[in-house]
């Protein structure tokens, strides 16, 4: 119910807006907008992250908000005519969450010259007003790898990802890494619940549980599951094996939906969303708009490990190891590959 | 004999119009049990119609919806239910973009051969379905369910930069890589956008597909094995022959429902090509009678519905509600058909009734005198 009256909330201020914004009185009224990756809003992952970066902005700015959400299937048209209606709308920035929209940004940015347009993702589009918002999850993975490496008995870990898309490879390929760089001997079991063009790896918990209990019978005891909202089935069964789990996109430990099995949660990969989110947003406000490629790495924690299981916080060693590995990667001294 | 037309005309319209008026007022239920305006997303749908873009949006996908669902109703037409639409198109889509973007010919051959591979590859991939029909007498229904799922596996194979697939720098897509411009289909600009050249291809498409049924002996031939396979048998019809006819055509139309977007908009097959066009296919020939005029109109209702939708959101209203409509219309549009054929079988008997009775009283008559 709550969410149905914010989103009433929301369509009051967007409708008003509609009619008169087009002269482009934005200065004093700045709005901001965002358009959901498949799964929209409640994925528990990605499109939440990036609503969380919204809701900051909207609290600490005073910004006004839309959101829209794709259909299932659509195609490129679709996310043009949905860009194109934001950005007419007056809403500035107008960010494009998931690279499937990079295709639609090229596009529809040279037609709205003043505003800009944040894509999240991708840097293989790029243009005067568009800032590519992107992550190097492979680090955040690789000391994923490291603590896995360390904390495993049995030397096998298990990675699963949602949809086996070059994205959730960078993923794989990171952890993987972080896993044979600490212990040459770690076996790493690596899984992929769905092939694209189905995306229900990112959004079947019941895929994501029986993958892990897979995992767990060939001997896996810690899990690093990159799967969305089809990752928490993964984290589900890993913590009633009484083993390891790994989240990532946001910190899972501190996930309400997830309380019952925290304790086995042993860290997540972060990726911060949220912050590229009001950054972009507040760049915008400041007169100063965001462009080209901003990287976000392990140098500015836009990517890291989450440390707020106590549990985890106490194998002291794990955590050296974890702290060198990240130090050696900001470094430069150790290079994460991209793909496996 | 005029007149007997006029009413099948009336009855024939009868059908989608109750469906759609039941179609509408069971939403507005659903709206109001959920406590929200029952009128207002209608409104904002209609206003949102108003944007020449989104006009152009909804025509570009009526021409894709009208390819898929003109590859459904070949089947229909012969009794064949070719679930496998879906497939055929992502397949083809996929395999004629990679032959596209592999070659650099003279502007019309480059398009022709594009095209080409798109039929040929989902007239395959139907075929199969029809093979196993004719010669294992495999339910196609089940068959081109199955081959949807290969289809996916195939395709996510065959995608990877290992194979054929292209990982463009900096994206996390996967694409086919780019079709060289002589591939590109010039389309109409119009004010808010281009309407695809091959979405007028797609509706030219429908005039080949009545004449084709109408007014040739292979249609004739099809709709007769459709109306019952074992009479046409022995009238002379190789009804084994027909099916795989029937699948094999349907499936190279299916292939070229990915056209209009491949050669007007992308010019590449990459991870976000739109999925389930070929199931919205079965909605649209089911809505449209298999009638080339029907199916255009339920297409452009359907493209209708989603497009306008899509922005609900932003005002409130989940846009969920136009999927819950067109749920409702296919419900609405078997249940309406049905109750309108037995409408019109009683009327017809009572007609005929009629009609014996009134001889019969004539003939009394006659003899009387």
């Amino acid at each position: 119910m709550g969410v149905a009256s914010a989103a009433l909330a929301l369509g009051a201020t967007a409708c008003g807006g509609k009619s008169s914004s087009d002269a482009g009185s934005d200065k004093d009224n700045p709005k901001a907008a965002i358009a959901y990756d498949i799964g929209g809003r409640g994925d528990q992952s990605f499109n939440d992250a990036a609503y969380a970066g919204l809701e900051k902005a909207k609290a600490d700015l005073g910004v006004q908000t839309s959101e829209a959400e794709p259909s299932e299937g659509e195609g490129d048209p679709d996310k043009v005519q949905r860009l194109t209606q934001l950005a007419r709308a007056g809403n500035n920035p107008v960010i494009g969450v998931g690279f499937a929209y990079a295709p639609a940004i090229a596009e529809v940015a040279p037609k709205f010259p003043k505003t800009t347009f944040g894509l999240i993702d991708d840097t293989s589009k790029t243009g005067k007003n568009i800032a590519n918002l992107v992550f190097n999850e492979e680090q955040g993975s690789y000391l994923a790898g490291v603590a896995a490496a360390k904390v495993t008995k049995t030397k096998t870990v298990g990675f699963i990802g949602g949809v086996e898309t070059p994205l959730i490879k960078k993923f794989e390929a990171g952890f993987a890494q972080g896993v044979k760089d600490t212990n040459k001997d770690v076996n790493v079991k690596v899984q992929y619940l769905t092939q694209p063009p189905d995306f229900g790896g990112f959004s079947k918990p019941d895929l994501g549980k029986a993958a892990a209990e897979g995992q767990l019978d060939a001997g896996a005891d810690v899990i690093y599951s990159a799967a969305g909202l089809a990752g928490s089935g993964a984290i589900e069964a890993t913590s009633k094996a009484k083993k390891w789990s790994i989240g990532v996109d946001s910190d899972q430990y501190n996930q309400q939906g997830l309380a019952a099995y925290r304790d086995y949660i042993l860290t997540s990969v972060t990726k911060d969303i949220p912050d590229s989110v009001f950054n972009l947003i507040k760049s915008v406000k400041d007169g100063k708009p965001q462009s080209g490629e901003i990287r976000y790495g392990l140098d500015k924690d836009g990517v890291g490990l989450a440390d707020s299981n106590p549990a985890y916080t106490k194998m002291t060693d794990v955590t050296a190891a974890v702290a060198k590995a990240k130090a050696d990667i900001i470094a430069g001294k150790i290079t994460v590959k991209t793909a496996p | 004999m005029r007149k007997f037309d006029k009413d099948r005309l009336l009855l024939g319209l009868a059908g989608p119009a109750l469906a759609l008026v039941v179609a509408f007022l069971l939403t507005s239920v659903v709206l109001l049990l959920s406590g929200r305006d029952a009128i207002e997303p209608y409104q904002l749908m209609v206003e949102n119609a108003e944007f020449t873009d989104v006009q152009v949006l909804i025509l570009n996908q009526t021409g894709t919806y009208y390819l898929a669902a003109l590859a459904v109703a070949i089947g229909f037409r012969m009794n064949l239910f070719n679930i496998g639409v879906d497939g055929q198109y992502r397949l083809a889509a996929m395999v004629s973009a990679v032959v596209g973007a592999s070659v650099t010919l003279p502007g019309p051959l480059h398009i022709l051969l594009i095209v080409v591979v798109a039929m040929l590859v989902g007239a395959f991939w139907a075929g199969i379905a029809g093979i196993l029909k004719t010669t294992r007498g495999v339910s196609e229904v089940v068959a081109t369910i199955m081959l949807n799922a290969i289809a996916t596996a195939l395709i996510a194979w065959l995608i990877l930069p290992a194979n054929l697939g292209v990982q463009p720098a900096g994206s996390n897509d996967l694409t086919t890589g780019e079709i060289a411009e002589s591939g590109w289909m010039p389309g109409l600009d119009v004010e808010g956008g281009t309407v695809y050249g091959f979405t007028l291809v797609a509706f030219a498409l429908g005039v080949v597909y009545w004449f084709v049924l109408n007014r040739t002996r292979f249609g004739f031939d099809l709709r007769a094995t459709g109306a019952s396979e074992s009479a046409a048998q022995a009238s002379g019809v190789d009804a084994k022959k027909m099916v795989l006819t029937a699948m094999l055509i349907s499936g190279a139309v299916a292939g070229l429902a990915g056209m209009p977007l491949l050669l007007g908009q992308t010019h590449t097959y990459s991870l976000s090509f739109p999925v389930g066009v070929g199931f919205t296919g079965i909605t649209i020939a089911l809505l449209g009678r298999n009638s080339p005029v029907g199916i255009f109109f339920a297409a452009l209702l359907i493209s209708f519905l989603e497009k306008t939708s899509a922005s609900l959101d932003t005002y409130g209203y989940e846009k969920e509600i136009a999927i819950i409509m067109q749920g409702l219309i296919v419900i609405s549009v078997v249940v309406s058909y049905e109750l309108v054929r037995q409408y019109g079988l009683r009327r017809q008997q009572q007609k005929v009734g009629e009609e014996l009775a009134a001889q019969a009283r004539k003939t009394k008559k006659e003899v009387a005198a």
